[in-house]
């Protein structure tokens, strides 16, 4: 038979279609509109998996979000495997692959079952105590243990194949939850012409309406009331109604963020439909209505499966049509249970015996029980359960004393009362507060402008309720406070009552009060005895409300139990810190877009094309794609890099600089400002002519560098490292902004209105002469560091002579459309001459060669310019620069500090590693006294031997010293020589 | 020699289009960073024949040249029709800077009833019609990187950045055009 | 995500759009040259870093790219006033305790 357990004419699914799923292989089928949940529920299915740490069999508790037990994972293909799935939030579709977690070999017969059996062995504060067992048997021993048998779903073993997306949204109000609060604030904020965005968890809107048949609004049932409020605001233009939809967290300046699911409750979701769509919402106003969670009762042996919240039992039946039972025992110290239970009989269900543990009970509910001839105990609890895989039936016993009885049932229903869901209000900073009269936690003192309204707000009398909402909703932004919206004849369904903590205690019995984390009320009255006295304690202890549902049913028991054991009032114990997400949020939601090609942008020259059809290989430097190197057939890495420097110091070479940071520095307080900025001298550079600048921070220290040349009277080309170009205009602009606001100079970054491409050789002058206009190009006219505008291939260019290599050299800077053609123009010049294309590897070979240094390399952000050889570069009369005081500081001046020195290894074969220690004496003993680092190490081709520049103590000193660098094949040795390993006397650059 | 026709936009051929959502790479534009205490102001708006306002967000238009705001004495000059802009800065003597970054940024144009939407999925300001009218032009991020931001019309945009960040802009809107 | 009013966009924008640049109103020594090593020490390495209300720079880097200053409680994380650079430290009365 097809769903035994789903009533006819009764619930909303009613000619749904039915839908075909898998649970552990086996084939179901349920309604549209079901949850996983009730779809198995329907079909007589409540275990649906084993627990954490005892491996004891398990069903479902609630029907909403909070759901701490029936945890599964679904599997939509071998990439898609979602675990710790909440079945009563999943919605089913066709096809539907669900499994049950954390057991072995079968739900059924669980191995891991023996945990339970073993439990006093787990019991609170195991893994802390095991901590502090042996070491070596907590390695081998129990951590192997514990992972086999405790754990949750399995994590998917692929990379994640959805997509998700991002939005940023703005509203006057954003209202949380859609239920008759939610709804009545939405509609009120809509009225005022409010932009207003209302989201629901749920499939559907309409909240507690789902199961609370007894509430009447606007002359209609509550829930048609919902479904016609819902349909208006969804018409609205100024209304985003988003279902499925969890606010997971509150943050700084009413900034809420929303998950949305779009994906998983689809068969067939659209390809490249994203699964999960993030909301960054910022509203004037958050209105939050995310109602109250039932509780369960604690009792020994309360979590068999069949065990679950009375709310839960009215919903599946009210609005999915679904008994949880033929034979439904209650037991409660709420009169909420009792409305579920009249519910369930009026539908045909049997009630086994309503239980309650207060000693009085009255009201229409008992009356009406008692006309139904349902046997109703007052004064009593359940004292045990038994069934193995079901509860089958249960023990009852007056709570006065006296003889017990087994009455049997085949579902067992409870509720202990409400607790508001103040999650996010906490979140938002707000204060709560302790009614003591209800044993609630209430919002108290808001940090945000934010309105709590409904059962989250403690209301429990819908008239009430919707007065609230209507208020909170007027309130927004703008709004004069005159109320449009009318909502008349409201009648709801009144509760009392509610307990915390256990009615009676037993000893040496499982009562759950966190079924996620096993945590039971003998663990947290241990936890007490231990000499735990916060709930901050406690919950670490014991590990409660420390699970994924971050205890929503179970924290106010584990709190009471705490507070009993204490003799403290519970606010006094305290309550643990609400947290972000209120439900998981899966990491490809929080990462959106930013994954794969998007993960960072990939930033790319005009030039990047070229080199790509020329097969270079490429390096990333920061978010650029760099050029490293264009091998040749048959050539690897080395022999590609020794052509490429050997061609440019025979003939020439060419490369792109084109991503080396550009600043353009203008006005008529430009060198004024540039005297500021750098350690050199500029006031006299005169126009068309470069120096390289030398950047420190105010502490003295090497910050950039770079080639400026002076375009004009009041404009300057300042070049930077290509890693350094976003921070030093920020540096600059700080100073000029903040401490020389008087200077009249602006600065604007043109790193990349440039295309610059650097022609490095003995030959540069005769490949670039044929196609540069306006310029004299001899060394008369145009010397080693000069700057000149003209053109080049007919377009405006600012042309360079300059080298980093120690060969004449120019840098060609065209406007960057223009980069390529210019830069095919010059490859077409020097091919005709020998020429090569070279990248960054050949270009740090040839610098290296000449002891140029790379910021960043050579430098770390404690090496000064006398440390680096520098200190020519320092301006001698100048009355203030930055940095100029940090370098007389004392540390900066003392003897010993490390300098950049050249390293010659005695075997010029032997090629140093790069960052690899130096040390004196390498048969002293570990650790040794380091001197220094290698910080370049290369091949060079053109010496015919290694070349290695290092920062080594008293460097300078120590020329022709021998040293040695420490490797795990021996002690290399090494000379420590001059910076410069070519041209020593620097004629290249000038001939 | 090179054409200025020559000139290759790292955007050329690119084009993403959807239901509600067109984005495509503007024209090559000439541009110009304008730098300016208030002193210069009417002379430089005079020069450039366009008004150079002072009002945060503001935008100025005249014929194929416009004129953005985007700090309190900078103002990004575009002119679509190649018009010399550093030489009509230049008869300016009041002190000021102009930079020619017409090659620095390249420019997208994004349109359509899903214009807006397509962009909040990269952009944190509230670019409702009343936070963000026509007209409405400002520096923000999309995504991780920085852009210009300029509304043309009730659903059109145009999105400055600079060169090598335009493949990644572009790659977001066709991600975030997917996000129906 | 905080929101920041700019007092030159003379908005409230997204933090996005801002970096934070550390300590306020601390001014750098017209005559550095004859700075002492104790008032170096004071200048560049000390910072007051209280828990309450601080002065603190902020750049609208990614807005109109100008520096300004912002007195926030470091408590509540709310920002009590922003001003220009160069401004003085502004009375926040009873926000500023
Ligand atoms: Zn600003």
């Amino acid at each position: 038979m097809q769903q035994p357990f789903r009533l006819a004419d009764v619930g909303r699914l009613g000619a749904a279609a039915p839908v075909n799923f898998t649970f552990d292989g086996k084939p179901f089928t349920g309604l549209t509109g079901d949850t996983l949940a009730s779809a198995l529920l329907a079909n007589g299915v409540h275990l649906v998996g084993r627990s954490f740490k005892y491996h004891r069999p398990r069903g479902i508790v609630s029907a909403g979000a909070e759901e701490p037990n029936a945890l599964v994972g679904i599997h939509r293909d071998a990439a898609r495997k979602t675990p710790n799935v909440r079945a009563t939030v999943q919605e089913v579709h066709a096809g539907l692959e669900a499994v049950s977690q954390n057991r072995w070999p079968s739900l059924a017969f669980d191995v891991g079952a023996l945990n339970d059996a073993a439990s006093p062995f787990f019991s609170a504060g195991f893994y802390y105590k095991t901590f502090m067992w042996p070491k070596a048997a907590w390695e081998r021993l129990y951590e192997p243990f514990i992972r086999r048998a405790a754990g949750l779903g399995v994590a998917p073993d692929q990379p994640d194949p959805d997509v998700y997306a991002n939005r940023f949204a703005h509203c006057d109000v954003l209202v949380i939850g859609a239920g008759a609060a939610g709804l009545a604030a939405a509609l009120a904020a809509a009225d005022t012409g409010a932009r207003v965005i209302l989201a629901d968890e749920q499939a559907e809107t309409g909240g507690a309406l789902r199961f609370e048949t007894g509430a009447a609004i606007d002359g209609r049932p509550g829930w048609d009331w919902a479904k016609a409020v819902t349909a208006d605001l969804a018409a609205r233009d100024n209304v985003r109604l988003l279902t499925r939809t969890t606010g997971f967290g509150y943050y700084a300046q009413n900034i809420v963020g929303l998950v949305e699911r779009l994906t998983d409750h689809l068969a067939k979701p659209a390809p490249e439909q994203p699964r999960e769509r993030l909301w960054q919402v910022r509203a004037k106003r958050v209105v939050l209505a995310t109602g109250a969670i039932e509780r369960h009762m604690v009792f020994a042996g309360n979590d068999r499966p069949g065990i679950m919240l009375a709310s839960a039992a009215r919903t599946y039946l009210n609005h999915f049509g679904v008994a949880v039972g033929r034979n439904v025992a209650v037991y409660t110290a709420d009169d909420s249970a009792w409305l579920a239970a009249l519910d369930l009989k009026r539908a045909g269900v049997g009630i086994a015996a309503i239980v309650d543990a207060r000693s009085e009970i009255r009201g229409a509910h008992v009356e009406e029980a008692r006309r139904l001839g349902i046997e109703c105990l007052e004064g009593h609890a359940v004292t045990a359960t038994a069934g193995r895989l079901r509860v089958s039936s249960i023990q009852v016993r007056p709570l006065a004393g006296g003889a017990g009885r087994v009455i049997p049932c085949d579902a067992l229903i409870t509720s202990s009362g409400w607790t508001p869901a103040v999650h996010l209000f906490s979140q938002s900073r707000g204060k709560l507060a302790f009614e003591a009269e209800t044993q609630r936690f209430l919002p108290g003192t808001s940090a945000q402008d934010v309105d709590c309204v409904g059962a989250c707000g403690g209301s429990i009398d819908l008239a009430q309720t919707i007065e609230q909402a209507l208020e909170a909703g007027t309130r927004a932004d703008g709004a004069q406070g005159r109320r449009a919206t009318i909502v008349k004849d409201v009648r709801g369904e009144v509760w009392s009552g509610g307990m915390l903590g256990t009615a009676e205690t037993g000893t040496g019995v499982k009562a759950f009060v966190d079924f996620q984390n096993d945590v039971t009320a003998k663990d947290i009255r241990q936890a007490v005895r231990e000499g735990m006295r916060s709930i901050e304690h406690v919950k670490r202890f014991t590990t409660t409300g420390m699970a994924t549902d971050q205890g929503k049913t179970s924290n106010m028991h584990g709190l009471a139990i705490a507070a009993e054991m204490l003799g403290k009032p519970i606010p006094e114990v305290g309550l643990t810190t609400f947290r972000a997400p209120y439900t998981p949020v899966t990491f490809g939601a929080l990462a959106g877009h930013s994954r794969g090609a998007l993960f960072e942008p990939v930033r790319r020259t005009p030039i990047h094309s070229w080199a790509q059809e020329k097969g270079a290989a490429f390096e990333d430097v920061g978010q650029w794609k760099r050029a490293w190197y264009f091998p040749e057939a048959g050539e690897d890495m080395h022999a590609a890099v020794a052509r490429e420097c050997r061609t440019v110091r025979e003939s020439a070479g060419i490369f792109d600089a084109s991503t080396l940071g550009k600043i353009e520095v203008v006005g008529p307080d430009a060198a004024r400002f540039m005297e500021l900025m750098y350690t050199n001298p500029w006031a006299k550079l005169g126009v068309g002519r470069c120096r390289y600048g030398v950047m420190l921070r105010e502490d003295g220290f090497i910050y950039d560098d770079g080639v400026v040349g002076r375009i004009a009277e009041d404009r300057f080309h300042v070049t930077t490292t290509t890693g350094g170009a976003p921070r030093v205009l920020n540096h600059m602009e700080d100073y000029l902004q903040t401490e020389f606001p008087d200077l009249r100079v602006f600065l604007t970054s043109t790193s990349e209105q440039w295309a610059v491409i650097a022609v490095q050789g003995p030959r540069s002058r005769d490949i670039i002469a044929p196609l540069v206009d306006g310029i004299d190009l001899s060394d008369a006219a145009m010397p080693h560091m000069s700057v000149r505008e003209g053109t080049v291939c007919g377009v405006p260019a600012r042309l360079f002579r300059m080298s980093f290599t120690g060969e004449r050299g120019f840098e060609i800077n065209v406007p960057a459309d223009y980069g390529r053609t210019v830069w095919e123009a010059v490859w077409a010049e020097g091919e005709k001459r020998g020429a090569c294309a070279y990248g960054t590897e050949t270009m740090h070979v040839l610098r290296a060669e000449k002891g140029f240094i790379i910021v960043g390399q050579e430098t770390d952000g404690t090496v000064t310019p006398q440390d680096a050889g520098l200190i020519w570069a320092i301006g001698k009369n100048k009355a203030d620069f930055v940095g100029m005081r940090g370098l007389r500081r004392a540390d900066l001046v003392a003897p010993g500090r490390k300098q950049l020195v050249g390293l010659r290894t005695k075997d010029p074969n032997t090629v140093l590693d790069e960052g690899a220690q130096i040390v004196a004496d390498p048969h002293q003993a570990v650790p040794m006294t380091m001197l220094g680092h290698v910080t370049s190490s290369y091949w060079s081709e053109n010496c015919g031997h290694s070349i290695a520049l290092a920062l080594v103590a008293g460097g300078h000193d120590r020329m022709g010293e021998t040293l040695y660098v420490p490797m795990p094949g021996g002690a290399i040795a090494v000379e420590v020589a001059s910076t410069v390993f070519f041209d020593e006397k620097g004629e290249r650059a000038n001939g | 020699m090179v054409d200025a026709a020559a000139r290759i936009s790292p955007l050329d051929g690119r084009l993403f289009q959807d239901e509600g959502i067109l984005v495509e790479p503007a024209v090559p534009a000439v541009r110009l960073a304008l730098r300016a205490p208030s002193a210069a102001r009417a002379a430089l708006s005079k020069a450039l024949g366009i008004d150079l306002s002072q009002r945060p967000k503001a935008s100025a238009v005249h014929g194929a040249r416009a004129a953005l705001w985007l700090g309190p004495d900078e103002w990004l000059v575009i002119d679509e029709e190649g018009g010399d802009l550093m030489a009509a800065c230049g008869t300016v003597t009041a002190f000021h800077s102009a930079v020619d970054v017409s090659h620095r940024n390249t420019a997208l144009l994004v349109s359509g009833r899903r214009a807006a939407d397509v962009l909040s999925a990269g952009c944190p300001q509230d670019l409702s019609r009343g936070a963000f009218p026509v007209g409405a032009a400002s520096r923000t991020v999309f995504g991780k990187v920085e852009i210009v931001l300029w509304r043309t019309g009730e659903e059109a945009f145009r999105v400055e950045c600079w060169r090598s960040f335009s493949d990644y802009v572009f790659m977001l809107f066709e991600a975030a055009a997917r996000d129906a | 995500m905080l929101l920041i009013h700019c007092p030159y966009c003379q908005e409230d924008r997204p933090e996005l759009e801002f970096r934070h640049a550390g300590e306020a109103h601390i001014a750098r020594p017209a005559d550095m040259a004859a700075l002492s090593d104790e008032d170096f020490e004071r200048f560049f390495f000390i910072r007051s870093n209280p828990k309450g209300v601080v002065f603190e720079r902020w750049r609208h880097m990614h807005g109109c790219a100008r520096f300004f200053n912002a007195a926030r409680d470091t408590v509540s994380d709310r920002f009590l006033k922003t001003y220009k650079a160069g401004e003085p430290k502004p009375d926040l009365g009873g926000e500023g305790r």
